[in-house]
């Protein structure tokens, strides 16, 4: 078959061809990855990406200290933690008669929804600051908390409903004729049923709110509140000259949570996100 | 009866609209009035209806339409052609790379979108600045090199945007790639069609629904890019890379116009709202 051998021999030739493309591209976004890794651990760290001098933890040792470190990250957690939990709850409690009940209203509802989850949250970011002064929600932390909710709460809603569909509903069905509520059914069959679906949702929602700047820098006023998004800045402003390593090391700090996050989940659906399934439609 | 059984089915969904209704369509409500007003930050007792001044005043001032010409830039360069065309490509050659490299690849431009978009701004400013990576390889390499953040910061900014989003972009065309049966490209190949034009007529024709998608949210997500530009350039040198979002902010705070601000703010919406319709058009979804 000698169309076959040269079909192979030229596929051959295609791979080493393709890898070289992407390694190539990788090593282009590698750098700037490259540059915080090595930045972090080199007693004289500049801006350009370079062998270190020698390996120290003097960055981390110097940025882990309560005022630096401790409190934008336990702010952090507070409010995407706090966002998160209310956000996978109304959620999950809102995706339920999505998904199980016929209604006239579901289709617009869900049209809503889609809608939403496109719109630009940043172009709201003044008015939201003048209507929060107007009702003293400025410079709070659940105000804040209950705006990222909001902003994340569409998505959510689309993402479980869409994996609440993949539970079948005659697995229900049994609990409904032994007299259990909705909310048992929902509870203590459906939700356990679509773990990774609520997972899915949990991180993507918990890494969103953990990477957001512009929220909090608009609706958080007071220093000691700030969560490490807005803090990272104070490495530029008002510590004198930039000490470029421990701006490195505060970086890795802060991106670790988001990255296990997002492996952990990856892992566990088999490697491509599940944000496949909600936007390919 | 019906109605009672319709109301308590409908329980469950009481707090997230609750939540929806008052954080997200009272602010847009909110900056729909507001955006016809002439309400400031400061010393002011009551803001008076102005009508439609403040678009009037946007259309007349150069630093808006200079926003509105870097935004469109910045959409165009990072998105439409960075973001989209890289991550296709990316995509693509995954079909053909042996397994490792597509690990490792994989692994290292999606790390780039997970990073915080903070953190991506510093990575990226250090990687532009005079004294950063970018000179140093032209320099090795014995090409010109330049203060990139002062000479091209809408350029710049452009790049840092590709880098961060492009995985987004690869893992929707991976996923569209994957779904086009094997038989079809090699039954062309056997055909003799070449890669270029099995692209062209085959692949590009097979996922346009993926691409109509994928361009929609990309372009959506770049028009509200402020963190990445405020920690990269602050809108400068000047304005020459303040994009409608970081204009916004500077009428709304620096300025106290914050009924200017919203004006602007609500163009953004509106131009994000009928890319949204466009988008669930393009979906047509059975939902």
């Amino acid at each position: 078959m000698p169309v076959r051998t040269r079909l192979r021999s030229r596929r051959t030739g295609r791979r080493l061809a393709a890898d070289a493309g992407l390694l190539a591209v990788a090593a282009a976004f590698a750098l700037p990855l490259a540059w915080v890794v090595l930045s972090a651990l080199d007693p004289h760290a500049g801006l350009r990406v370079r062998v270190p001098d020698g390996l120290t933890l003097d960055n981390f040792d110097a940025v882990l200290k309560p005022d630096i470190t401790y409190t934008p990250l336990l702010n952090s957690l507070i409010l995407c933690g706090g966002g998160t939990l209310l956000t996978v709850v109304c959620a999950a409690l809102a995706a339920y008669p999505l998904s199980r009940f016929r209604s006239r209203l579901n289709r617009p509802f869900l049209l809503t929804i889609l809608f939403a989850t496109c719109l630009p949250i940043t172009a709201i970011m003044v008015p939201v600051y003048a209507l929060f002064v107007r009702v003293n929600l400025i410079d709070t932390v659940q105000g804040t908390i209950f705006f990222f909710a909001a902003s994340q709460l569409p998505f959510a809603i689309w993402l479980m409903k869409n994996f609440m569909d993949g539970v079948p509903k005659e697995l229900e069905e049994a609990a409904w004729t032994d007299g259990a509520s909705s909310l048992q059914s929902l509870v203590r069959i459906v939700l356990p049923l679509m773990g990774p679906g609520v997972a899915v949702v949990t991180v993507f929602s918990f890494v969103m709110m953990w990477g957001n700047f512009f929220v909090p820098f608009m609706l958080l006023l007071t220093p000691d509140q700030m969560p490490a998004s807005v803090s990272i800045n104070d490495f530029f402003g008002n510590r004198g000259t930039v000490v470029y390593g421990q701006l490195a090391a505060f970086s890795v700090i802060y991106s670790t949570p988001v990255i296990l996050l997002y492996v952990l989940v990856a892992r566990r659906l088999g490697g491509g996100f599940a944000l496949g399934g909600a936007v390919k439609g | 009866m019906r109605l009672r059984r319709t109301l308590t089915r409908a329980l469950p969904l009481t707090p997230a609209v609750a939540l929806l209704l008052l954080f997200l369509a009272g602010p847009i409500a909110y900056c729909a009035y507001i955006a016809f007003t002439d309400l400031q930050l400061t010393g002011q007792a009551h803001s008076s209806f102005v009508g439609f001044e403040n678009f009037r005043a946007a259309f007349k001032d150069d630093a808006f339409l200079n926003a509105v010409w870097l935004t469109l830039v910045f959409t165009v360069l990072s998105s439409l052609v960075g973001q989209n065309t890289l991550g296709l490509a990316l995509a693509a050659l995954m079909q053909r790379a042996s397994k490792p490299v597509r690990t490792v690849v994989g692994g290292i431009v999606i790390t780039a979108w997970v990073l915080p978009e903070v953190v991506a701004g510093f990575l990226l400013y250090a990687f532009f600045r005079r004294e950063g990576t970018l000179n140093a390889i032209l320099d090795w390499l014995h090409l010109p090199t330049q203060n990139w953040l002062f000479t091209l910061p809408i350029l710049a900014v452009s790049f840092a945007n590709v880098w961060r989003g492009t995985a987004f972009s690869m893992l929707v065309y991976s996923a569209a790639l994957n779904e086009i049966p094997k038989e079809i490209t090699e039954a062309a190949e056997v055909d003799g069609a070449g890669g270029w034009r099995r692209m062209w007529h085959i692949t590009l024709p097979m996922i346009r629904r993926s691409i109509g998608t994928n361009l929609m949210l990309n372009t959506l997500q770049t028009l509200s890019v402020f963190g990445l530009i405020w920690v990269m350039t602050r809108g400068g040198p000047g304005n020459r890379s303040q994009t409608l979002p970081l204009f916004m902010y500077e009428q709304a705070f620096q300025k106290s116009m914050i009924g200017y601000g919203t004006a602007v703010a609500l163009l953004l919406l509106v131009v994000g709202s009928l890319f949204s319709l466009v988008y669930m058009r393009l979906l047509r979804t059975e939902v």
